[in-house]
């Protein structure tokens, strides 16, 4: 069985998001960008299931501008077998995502899609649940344990007031959690290993797919600001402030 | 204009935050609501609620997208709450009805301008959606939940018509609790790393007991094994908008800080006089958990 795993590049996890002075998004020029830590999630599930046999190869996949070759890299370091780049320089939604994911879907053939539940740029967590509509397929969301038999998945999800398992007949979408696992760190063998791994270009354009916006972004600003309070000097007038001039208690 | 909210029954009731749905879906008109398996005459009694649709499926995301976008019609919002399940269901709709759905909408401007929140709250994006018909996940702390009762709707039973592909729940892992839910909990107090260990993570529980509130952590307890993950406050926990909010031994990471800012009032207890939570309590007090948690049990139970 093929795993195909798609992954995101975002502003690193680490870097605190400042915004653009004209409103119109979040600076990433000149900022450290990296692959979505969900995805790490994801790459590390496919590249263990194929470890434990359950999968043959594992196919990486990223949508963007020509740098994300460089988490394609890494997701190959990682242990993904090879990767393609399906290249664009537009930002793209998740629905318009999801529809190239599919045309990449209905080439490669994989028997499951793995992949993180949302970026953590547009938090939109709506990726993973768009592409198994249009695929038709089933979909495990929010994994928090996955074991695959034989033509099913078995996806012990994380939900409100704690875990449901569902079984999914395959092929089917995985979108990952965060206690699936821990991903690994790259070697530096393995990164050296992973720039002979074969990485594909694809033209977005070049797919037949509508990729034109349906969200005009009116504008971005920062929250209002939470202003500091008082400081107290004890458990006991902590009590008092919340009850007395609180009154919270 | 008629909106159609997906609403979840919970031990017998609506949720709040799916009340909390109705009420963002009022901004756009009137309001049908959608109940899966048990509980339409408890949602048709929610007050303003014309019509109940009712359909006796199992809580699969691909069997309801599948009735909802049967059933879209002439609905102009399709709306659920952005819990765990209107975030696994709506999306999927989005796809099947060929929609960009807008999640996690913590404000409504206008039939088709929402404000949702970026990069785990660092940012507030307004966005105009021109999809002609929208699919909105909404945040219940955010929304005044209507009034469970008062409404008279009529119930109306439907199924869906098509094929969905083969999915099925087998099993369920509850954690049990007789604490107040942690989404609409009146007091919170959350545990950070500086617990050290799950069993002093538990020093938590007489005082949540007292103040009769809901418990949660932060992504580092969480992290650490101090706490399961269904208790993490934070952008990729849960979000909370309590009366009260007393954090723990956090340090106030700005996913953290994204999960719970929106309290009424916030008190942290920490050892770092720096700690970035106390940039956003209105009271903080500075000092070892270890000494200053007995403390305020005794102070309180004075």
């Amino acid at each position: 069985m093929k795993i195909l795993v798609p992954v995101k590049r975002v502003v690193d996890y680490n870097v605190k998001p400042r915004v653009k002075a004209d409103g119109s998004g979040v600076e990433t020029q000149g900022v450290k960008m990296s692959m979505n830590p969900f995805d790490e999630i994801a790459v590390e599930e496919a590249v263990r299931l194929r470890e434990k046999g359950a999968a043959s190869e594992v196919v990486a996949v990223s949508i963007g501008v020509t740098d994300a070759q460089a988490i394609l890299r890494t997701a190959m370091a990682m242990g993904a077998d090879r990767a393609i780049l399906v290249q664009t320089d537009l930002v793209l939604e998740p629905l318009a995502v999801a529809k190239l994911l599919k045309t990449i879907v209905d080439r490669e053939e994989p028997g499951l899609v793995i992949m993180g539940k949302q970026a953590i740029d547009d938090d939109m967590n709506a990726t993973g649940q768009i592409l198994a509509a249009r695929l038709n397929w089933p979909q495990g969301t929010f994994a928090n344990t996955v074991t695959v038999g034989e033509g099913w998945v078995e996806v012990k999800r994380e939900v409100d007031g704690g875990l449901e398992i569902v079984r999914l007949a395959l092929p089917a979408v995985v979108t990952t959690d965060l206690r699936l696992n821990e991903p690994r760190y790259a070697t530096m063998p393995n990164i050296m290993k992973a720039r002979k791994k074969p990485l594909e270009t694809i033209a977005a354009d070049a797919l037949g797919v509508d990729l034109a916006p349906r969200l005009e972004t009116v504008s971005v600003v920062e929250p209002p600001a939470r202003k500091a309070g008082v400081k107290v000097s004890s458990a006991a007038e902590l009590v008092e402030k919340l009850r007395d001039e609180a009154k919270v208690i | 204009m008629t909106s159609l909210v997906l609403v979840e029954i919970e031990n017998g009731l609506v949720k709040q935050a799916s009340r909390s749905a109705v009420m963002a879906a009022r901004a756009f008109g009137d309001v049908d609501v959608l109940v899966v398996g048990e509980g339409a005459t408890v949602a048709a009694r929610i007050e303003g609620v014309v019509r109940v649709l009712h359909a006796d499926l199992p809580p699969l995301a691909e069997t309801i997208a599948a009735l909802m976008a049967d059933h879209a019609g002439d609905y102009t919002h399709l709306l659920a709450a952005a819990t765990a399940f209107g975030k696994n269901v709506m999306p999927r709709l989005a796809g099947l009805l060929d929609v960009q759905p807008v999640t996690e909408v913590v404000r409504i401007l206008d039939a088709d301008t929402f404000v949702r929140p970026i990069y785990a709250g660092n940012a507030l994006a307004t966005v105009r959606s021109k999809d002609a018909r929208k699919v909105l996940t909404v945040r219940g702390a955010n929304f005044d939940p209507v009034p469970a009762e008062g409404g008279n709707a009529a119930v109306e039973s439907v199924s869906a018509a098509v094929e969905v592909p083969d999915a099925q729940i087998v099993g369920l892992e509850v954690t049990k609790s007789d604490r107040p839910e942690l989404e609409t909990a009146r007091v919170v107090i959350s545990g950070g790393k500086a617990f050290k260990d799950a069993e002093n993570f538990r020093m938590l529980e007489p005082i949540a007991d007292r103040l009769g509130a809901a418990i949660g952590a932060s992504r580092a307890a969480v992290d650490s094994g101090f706490a399961p993950n269904e208790m993490q406050v934070g952008q990729t926990g849960k979000i909370v908008a309590p009366e009260l909010y007393i954090a723990v031994g956090i340090a106030g990471a700005i996913q953290h800080l994204a999960g719970m800012k929106d309290s009424k009032v916030i008190a942290a207890i920490n050892v770092d006089p720096e700690a970035p939570i106390f940039s956003v309590a209105d009271y903080g007090l500075v000092g070892d958990l270890f000494e200053v948690l007995p403390q305020f049990k005794a102070a309180l139970d004075a």
